[in-house]
């Protein structure tokens, strides 16, 4: 098993390897003249509908996405449980299944709450 | 055209096994990390000439037929002029983060391949939690897109890439839980093991499943009608506004990456992999991998652009709760019939789908152009 992770290890190095290529094959080109690189001021600039930018760009994140980012949290980490479960589920029979059950109506009458306390409603 | 023998046999000689010998296991290593970085490269240009020339059917207009025969080369040709475009980095912009974004959003791409079974056994490395490895693995590419927008200092391409995120953490959880709804059949997170326990394609037992999880598989990727991190109509391009040269190719490559990785998961969890008779093996994976990407296009070409609070709207209220519903309707099947030909389950999970699907919509209004429950 282990040796199989190894395979996985060796090739995210090529995997990163290659992107890194694939970003500095246009740079080395560059030095070779074979892309053009004449840069200038209003080439520079943000993109923004002809206009000049104001304000700054990298503002808060409106708070609203973080009762997603808590309604997915509590979701994904049942779901996660949710596998092991799914695996054996042959062996463990149907007592397997009501305790599954249980935890999954723990999570989901939070999941109710969210949804009528208006947390899921994209404003 | 006759096959040569050795080369339908050669992924066969490479099957995982222990490395008995270093050889033999650097060599399994090479030929599948090649075979793998070709097959993604190949498979975009391919699905990439499929998309324009198929699109532009739909829309009764010609698409590319200049470039070799048939507008065959148009790929290619694309590719050399992108490579050959100067690259523009704004002033303002976080250089550092603007520069690794391309690298982090492909790698991970390319990382799902490792455990796509083209053939029986012919995979990087048969890891027994296969399915679960590519959830982790493909939800990082997200990082990558959204380092793009915060490192572009645009306000379109921040704005792109703060949807972006939200959609892909809403998507998440009925892509997981329909997965959940596969494994209860094949009792294995392997992928080579859940392409062997399908006698029957999981398409006709989980139609439900199916349906949930090509929607979401959708949304995950950016496909339009879920393209709304990269709506030209709002936001210009998205994200990837102020990347030009190489690193726009690679947002490219990775969106076509993506959608190849999602057609061959869709291919080996609901349409038995590389099962089929008469041609060989792999043959029939390609051919279900391009027919679920030709579906995705499919729907490009069919279906409006939905707006940001439908889509948020349709994970949460309509996705979520049926994935739920169709999970435990798996379990005490599994587990109360145990023994009974799972021939029945298609025809009843057919109609619970269906009635699932009408009866769920009914709850769903338009009322002020907002869409409620």
């Amino acid at each position: 098993m282990l040796a199989d992770y190894g395979l996985i290890g060796l090739f995210f190095v090529v995997a990163i390897l290659f992107s890194l290529v694939m970003v500095i094959i246009p740079i080395a080109l560059r030095y070779l003249k074979i892309i053009p690189s004449n840069p200038n001021p209003i080439k520079e600039s943000i993109f923004e509908c002809g206009m000049e930018t104001t304000g700054k760009t990298w503002v808060q994140f409106n708070f609203h996405y973080y009762f997603y980012a808590l309604v997915f949290l509590a979701l994904d980490v049942l779901v996660v449980f949710l596998y092991p479960w799914a695996v054996q589920l042959k062996q463990l029979g149907p007592f397997g299944l009501y305790v599954v059950l249980i935890l999954v109506f723990i999570v989901f009458v939070g999941y109710i709450y969210a949804w009528k306390k208006k947390a899921l409603e994209w404003k | 055209m006759v096959i040569p023998d050795f080369v339908l046999n050669a992924p066969l000689a490479m099957q995982v096994t222990p490395a008995d010998w270093p050889g033999g296991y650097w060599w399994h290593w090479l030929f599948f990390t090649i075979i793998i970085i070709a097959f993604v490269l190949i498979m975009v240009m391919g699905v990439i000439y499929i998309e324009r020339r198929g699109m532009g059917r739909m829309q009764s207009r010609l698409g590319p037929n200049r470039t070799g025969p048939f507008g065959l080369l148009q790929p290619v040709a694309d590719a050399i002029k992108v490579l050959l475009k100067e690259n523009i980095v704004p002033a303002t912009a976080d250089k550092v983060v603007h520069w690794l974004a391309p690298i982090i959003a492909f790698s991970p791409v390319l990382m799902i391949f490792a455990v796509i079974p083209f053939q029986n056994g012919a995979l990087l490395a048969d890891l027994n939690i296969g399915i679960l490895y590519i959830i982790a693995v493909s939800s990082v590419a997200t990082v990558g897109v959204f380092m793009a927008g915060w490192g572009s200092s645009n306000k379109y391409s921040l704005l792109g890439a703060m949807r972006n995120v939200a959609a892909i953490v809403s998507y998440e959880i009925p892509l997981a839980l329909t997965i959940v709804g596969v494994i209860i059949f094949s009792g294995s997170l392997s992928m080579n093991q859940i392409v062997v326990a399908q006698d029957i394609p999981y398409i006709l037992v989980q139609p439900l499943g199916f349906l949930l999880f090509f929607i979401a598989a959708s949304a995950e990727i950016n496909r339009s009608p879920f393209d709304l991190m990269e709506a030209d109509s709002e936001l210009t391009a998205g994200f990837h506004t102020e990347y030009s040269g190489m690193k726009f190719a690679m947002f490219y490559l990775v969106e076509y990456a993506e959608a190849i990785a999602m057609s061959a998961i869709i291919t080996t969890l609901f349409l038995s992999g590389w099962r089929g008779p008469f041609l060989p093996p792999w043959l029939w994976f390609l051919i279900k991998t391009l027919v679920v990407f030709f579906v995705m296009v499919w729907t490009r070409t069919t279906l409006p652009r939905v707006r940001i609070d439908q889509l948020m709207a349709l994970a949460w209220k309509f996705l979520f709760p049926l994935a739920l519903v169709n999970l435990f309707i798996t379990a005490i099947e599994v587990i109360f019939w145990p023994d009974i030909s799972q021939w029945i389950f298609v025809g009843v999970n057919i109609v619970i789908a269906a009635l699932l699907v009408i009866l769920w919509s009914k709850l769903f209004k338009i009322g002020w152009g907002r869409l409620e429950v």
